[in-house]
């Protein structure tokens, strides 16, 4: 049974539920609505979520465990001692398994050729391969027998799901029908279902962090089982190869690390002084005119897409930059000599960052007290020495909360730097040479045309999961900061 | 009680001369507000600096060459052709001829052959042919051609190519360029709006002319589709719990500070998560606009969360004491009351967050969204969710990591149309705030 | 007119559209605590913060008439309001120390202005102006904790010394002891009696009592008019204009 079809039945019932709810309550109290406990909506919402909630959390589940009961049970078939070539063969299982699915359904196959079929005798590759479903290896016979326990068992979960959550669903109408009299206090029944759904809600953002540490713990743990973490950790070459399988891959983290920082700190040196300078001057200076045009030009910057800024400094910046410094260029040095370089990515990226510096620094630079401005100048300081002297150094932990932000932006930040910066893993300290980070690398390996499960794919997720803490601890820090600033002058 | 003539002040002198050490320190204020306005042109002329670029770059890409011709094709001529053994180049044949003739209507005289014509219109033969095979009826009526030149030959046009670089090669010689100039003046030779561009999908990769961003606009429209509709409602939800009925007590905390590292993880980690999360292991289908929206909502949804709860906050507390004071619920109170007060804000908060998942590029990268994959167009609703496409931003990273330069050309085309999908949700933020703001 | 410190002629003050100050003429005396009294939002800050161009940080106001101190037009184009706040200094209803160390509070004015040729000379000025605000005792020891972790009295004693430490010739106080209990109050009120020997002091007040026991001269401030102004001792026991007594007496304010 399919998904659409349970969940369309499902709603109908709770929309049927709705309005017999309605009707039973009004009966119960002989038609005189005033003697209700509860409008009557309420008691009509009540019977809805009744058999909305419970059954489609019971469909969740169970779409989650399904495909995770059968997999264990296949891959006991299979009978293969290495991880890895397990969910190696498990992919290929699903595929055929899906793909003698499609050639039911395409007509390419009558349902009882496909449970009947021979994997001596028919060439399933070429079969699955006319219909358009590719399959990376000659199928088996080990493998047909698979997909086709594989397809039994979800025939058979799909229509047990089918008649499970039915069952739960009619069982809840029936139940909240049932419990209707007039005196029943529907609203407050009701209040309780939506509060718990407010709080299923917000439970989705914990939700996403957990899924995200998760997902990068388990894979990165796969990965060091496949790499040693010393040479993951400690390595100085990152030369992935595509061919082989693992062995003659160097996958060190240090030069990504490296051009991470590299990039992240010429974007600061020139997003920091430009940030803090124009939120200075719009917080202290500019006219209430100059400041309605100038603060939203600058979070215009913040709007732009990332891509924009990685295609200019491809097409724009980089060969600017060559022209100035490479071979026979404006100022006669030959330092660079692509237009893809650490300085194309840091320069642009500085410039993306000069909004995530300015806007908080406005902020909270507004957030000094007008008396500290006040006793400053009554001692006959100039503004600018009161700026210098008084304002920045009483704001000057927030100001570090905003820097730390924008760093942790920079860190994180992926397509300028796949765009502008290169694709050669370097321990340079020449800023024009070509150099690769984190985020760059993260993006080349998955999508890549490595077999999946090769350590050189999964290396994203390890790559991943430094990112992730780095940037966490920035974030967090930087987080706690501007809070207990705000809060001193609050 | 102390000393006071340590610090008597000093011998009497006038305020309106200015000393050295004020002038020096007046000098300085000078310098320090001029780095402040240096710093903020600094931004305004990148911003300049990148428009002008985006639209010198990028509006080429809508204006496509084409060859106008008048053709009609009899049904002995369609019979002969379709006998033969090489059938397009009969047509091809067929093609040369009424140019020759149109040529010489116009009294245009210039050396060119067959080849020459297949490097600036590519096979027209074929094109030809498969048009009179739909169109049967137009066999024996007159019908105008716009064919399309080859993407060398608009290189030509926008500057790319120029009669002193130009290397012969089988994609274009230098004579071909007597040929295009001569239709040029002609007239034979016309610039047309490139609708193609707009309703087009993506092509090979030695084709940069025939590519077209229409397909993965389809894919960004599903995707922010499934973003509007999980993000908004669980948003809503999300906030108005945190905000109205949570308890303040560690836990509480905690949420808050998840929520807001969560709006700045780096938005590739979401496309990790989305790639082990609904790819490996709950077996999504790879590069569908369904797995997309998904990622992109849980990436947008902090946003969108604190956005709201900023606009619920601004709601006074006298509207709640109102409500519950007639004996309204809580929950009533909130849905009856507070939350439409707090609708344009919320509404503002969510189009801003749209707006940044529209433009976001990484995450779909590694759930295979890439640009290569919008070939086709999805044949209904439920294809448009779960078949393989791109989404513009991603194209436009396809379009720039090809080799061929005229795809550059489509890469900034395509930043114009996704920019101006920006400008316009931005612009409804910004109308939805100014028509709705309310001060209490 | 030259033996007054400040002299000041027809002053009318605008905020905007509101006329703050209408017409004030005033002389105040050299080495003298002149106290400027009335109902709140009678214009007497405002009035206080001509005096050393404070009102120039605020854009819409604007000020009219002649102000003169030993004499020069402190509004000509030629004065410098930097080196006019020097010369004029000023002390704020709420103590405002900058969260900075004791010692670099009060070092703040003289390092800027540059009365100090090197630091033995400026830990002298230090000391000299934490001692003139009766604050050295308490502060000898702890020259290098924050300025903000002082107790309310002495956080304003510290911005008093601060403003002495530029070696001000009058010093402006706006309501200093408003937000001080009453043991900082006399304190300070103390210490305003021992500056007049260096300067003349401008206090703004809502006290009488206060205006009456620090003060030589008082002027009485009402709806932005100077309605009167003259010896302290004979505006509290014998005014001339009946809104004066009025005020006085508790009936008005």
């Amino acid at each position: 049974m399919s998904l659409i079809l349970i969940v369309s039945i499902v709603i109908a019932l709770a929309v049927i539920g709705y309005v017999l709810g309605v009707q039973r309550a009004v009966s119960s109290a002989d038609g005189d609505q005033r003697i209700l406990h509860s409008l009557k909506g309420y008691y009509g919402q009540n019977v809805a979520l009744t058999v909305l909630v419970p059954s489609l959390l019971v469909l969740a589940i169970w779409a989650i465990a399904q495909p995770l009961l059968i997999d264990q049970s296949v891959s006991g078939l299979l009978n293969l001692e290495d991880s890895r070539a397990q969910s190696l063969a498990m992919a290929d299982v699903r595929r055929v398994a899906e793909g003698l699915d499609t050639a039911i359904a395409q007509g390419a196959l009558t349902s009882d050729a496909a449970a009947n079929m021979d994997a001596e005798t028919t060439d399933v590759r070429d079969l699955l391969g006319d219909i358009g479903v590719a399959v990376g290896s000659d199928v088996t016979p080990e493998t047909l027998n698979a997909a086709q326990r594989y397809r039994g068992l979800s025939n058979t979960g799909s229509w047990a799901r089918g008649f499970v959550v039915l069952a739960i669903a009619l069982a809840g109408f029936a139940f909240a029908l049932s419990r209707i009299t007039k005196d029943f206090r529907a609203r407050n029944i009701v209040e309780r279902g939506v509060l718990v759904l407010l709080i299923a809600a917000a439970s989705v953002a914990v939700l996403t962090t957990i899924g995200i540490v998760l997902s990068l713990i388990f894979n990165t743990i796969n990965f060091l089982q496949a790499y040693p973490a010393a040479d993951f950790f400690f390595g100085t070459r990152w030369e992935p190869s595509f061919s082989g399988r693992g062995g003659s891959s160097e996958l060190g983290f240090l030069p990504l690390i490296w051009g991470t920082m590299f990039i992240s700190i010429i974007s600061l040196i020139v997003a920091v002084p430009l940030g803090l300078f124009s939120a200075i001057y719009l917080s202290e200076y500019a006219s209430p005119r100059v400041r309605s045009i100038a603060k939203p030009m600058l979070e215009i910057l913040a709007g732009i897409p990332t891509i924009v800024y990685g295609l200019f400094a491809l097409l724009t910046v980089g060969p600017l930059l060559v022209s100035a410094f490479g071979q026979g260029g404006f100022f006669g040095v030959d330092w660079m000599s692509g237009g893809t370089a650490a300085m194309t990515a840091g320069l642009v990226m500085g410039i993306m960052l000069i909004p995530f510096v300015s806007s908080l620094s406005d902020d909270i630079i507004n957030a000094v007290p007008q008396a500290m401005r006040d006793g400053s100048y009554g001692l006959g300081a100039t503004q600018s020495e009161t700026i210098r002297q008084v304002i920045i150094p009483a704001a000057l932990p927030g100001i570090v909360g905003a820097i730390l932000l924008a760093a942790s932006r920079a860190i994180g930040e992926t397509m300028i730097v796949v765009l502008g910066a290169g694709a050669a893993a370097s321990l340079s300290l020449n800023p024009f040479e070509a150099m690769t980070t984190v985020t760059a690398k993260i993006v080349s390996q998955l999508t890549g045309d490595g077999e999946f499960n090769s350590p050189e794919t999964m290396v994203a997720f390890a790559l991943g999961m430094t990112l992730f803490v780095i940037t966490l601890c920035l974030n967090v820090f930087a987080l706690y900061i501007v809070r207990k600033y705000r809060e001193q002058y609050d | 009680m102390t000393d006071l003539s340590s610090t008597e002040p000093k011998a009497h002198r006038s305020l309106k001369v200015a000393d050295a050490r004020t002038k020096k320190r007046n000098a300085a204020e000078k310098r320090f507000r001029a780095y402040g306005i240096v710093a903020i042109a600094i931004g305004g002329l990148f911003l300049l600096a990148l428009t002008y670029n985006i639209l010198k770059a990028g509006l080429p890409a809508f204006t496509q060459y084409v060859v106008e011709l008048e053709v009609t094709l009899t049904q002995d001529e369609f019979d002969a052709a379709e006998s033969q053994m090489l059938k397009t180049a009969a047509y091809t044949d067929i093609f040369i001829g009424n140019f020759e003739a149109n040529l010489a209507e116009r009294g245009v005289a210039v050396p060119y052959d067959a080849d020459a014509i297949e490097r600036l219109l590519g096979k027209v033969g074929g094109d030809i042919r498969s048009y009179y095979r739909e169109n049967l009826d137009d066999i024996g009526q007159p019908v105008t051609f716009q064919l399309q030149t080859s993407s060398r030959v608009e290189g030509y046009f926008k500057g790319r190519v120029n009669r002193d670089t130009i290397v012969d090669s089988r994609f274009l010689m230098g004579s071909d360029l007597d040929i295009v100039d001569a239709l040029r003046d002609s007239g034979v030779l016309t610039s047309r709006f490139n609708w193609d561009f707009i309703t087009g999908k993506d092509s090979g990769v030695d084709n940069p002319g025939g590519a077209g961003i229409g397909a993965s606009a389809i894919g960004s429209l599903f995707m922010m589709l499934v973003v509007l509709f999980l993000s908004l409602p669980i948003g809503v939800a999300a906030s108005i719990y945190l905000e109205e009925f949570a308890p303040k007590n560690r836990l509480t905390d905690l949420v808050e500070v998840n929520i807001s590292n969560l709006a700045a993880v780096p938005s590739i980690v979401f496309g990790i998560l989305g790639l082990s999360v609904f790819i490996q292991f709950a077996h999504l289908p790879q590069s569908a606009p369904l797995v997309g929206g998904l990622v992109l909502t849980l990436m947008t949804l902090p946003t969108i969360i604190i956005s709201t709860r900023a606009s619920l906050k601004s709601v006074p507390p006298s509207i709640r004491d109102a409500a519950l004071g007639i004996g309204a619920s809580k929950m009533q109170s909130v849905f009856h009351h507070v939350l439409p007060l707090a609708m344009p804000g919320i509404l503002t908060g969510t189009i801003i967050g749209l707006a940044q998942a529209l433009g976001e590029t990484a995450p779909l990268l590694l759930i295979g969204m890439v640009g290569f994959v919008a070939r086709e167009y999805p044949d209904g609703v439920v294809s448009g969710f779960m078949d393989p496409n791109s989404a513009m931003p991603a194209q436009i990273y396809t379009w720039a990591a090809r080799a061929d330069v005229g795809f550059y050309e489509k890469a900034w085309g395509g930043i114009i149309v996704l920019l101006i999908f920006l400008l316009l949700m931005n612009a409804l933020a910004i109308f939805l705030r100014k028509k709705f703001e309310r001060r209490w | 007119m030259t033996d007054y410190k400040i002299s000041a002629k027809g002053v009318q003050v605008y905020y905007g559209d509101t006329h703050a100050i209408k017409d004030v003429d005033v002389d105040i005396e050299d080495k003298t605590v002149t106290a400027f009294i009335g109902p709140s939002g009678c214009g007497k800050s405002t009035f206080l913060r001509t005096l050393n161009r404070m009102n120039d940080t605020i854009d819409i106001c604007r000020v009219q008439g002649d102000i003169r101190i030993d004499g020069e037009d402190i509004y000509d184009s030629a004065v410098d309001p930097v080196q006019l706040r020097a010369k004029v200094g000023m002390v704020f209803q709420k103590p405002n120390p900058f969260p900075k160390s004791i010692y670099d509070n009060v070092a703040y004015g003289p390092k800027i202005h540059g009365l100090a040729r090197n630091k033995a000379e400026l830990d002298e000025i230090v000391e000299s102006s934490l001692r003139k605000a009766a604050l050295w005792t308490e502060a000898k020891d702890r020259l290098n904790a924050p300025g903000t972790g002082l107790s309310g009295g002495q956080q304003q004693r510290l911005c008093i010394a601060r403003a002495i430490a530029t070696a001000p010739e009058v010093l402006l106080m706006d309501e200093p002891c408003s937000a001080l209990d009453p043991i900082a109050t006399a304190q300070v009120e103390e210490l305003i009696d021992e500056l007049r020997q260096s300067f003349s002091v401008v206090i703004v007040t809502h006290s009488m009592q206060q205006a009456a026991r620090v003060s030589q001269k008082t002027a009485f401030f009402h709806l932005g008019n100077l309605v009167e102004y003259g010896e302290t001792d004979k505006i509290f026991t014998n005014p001339e204009d009946p809104r004066t007594e009025s005020y006085i007496s508790g009936r008005i304010g």
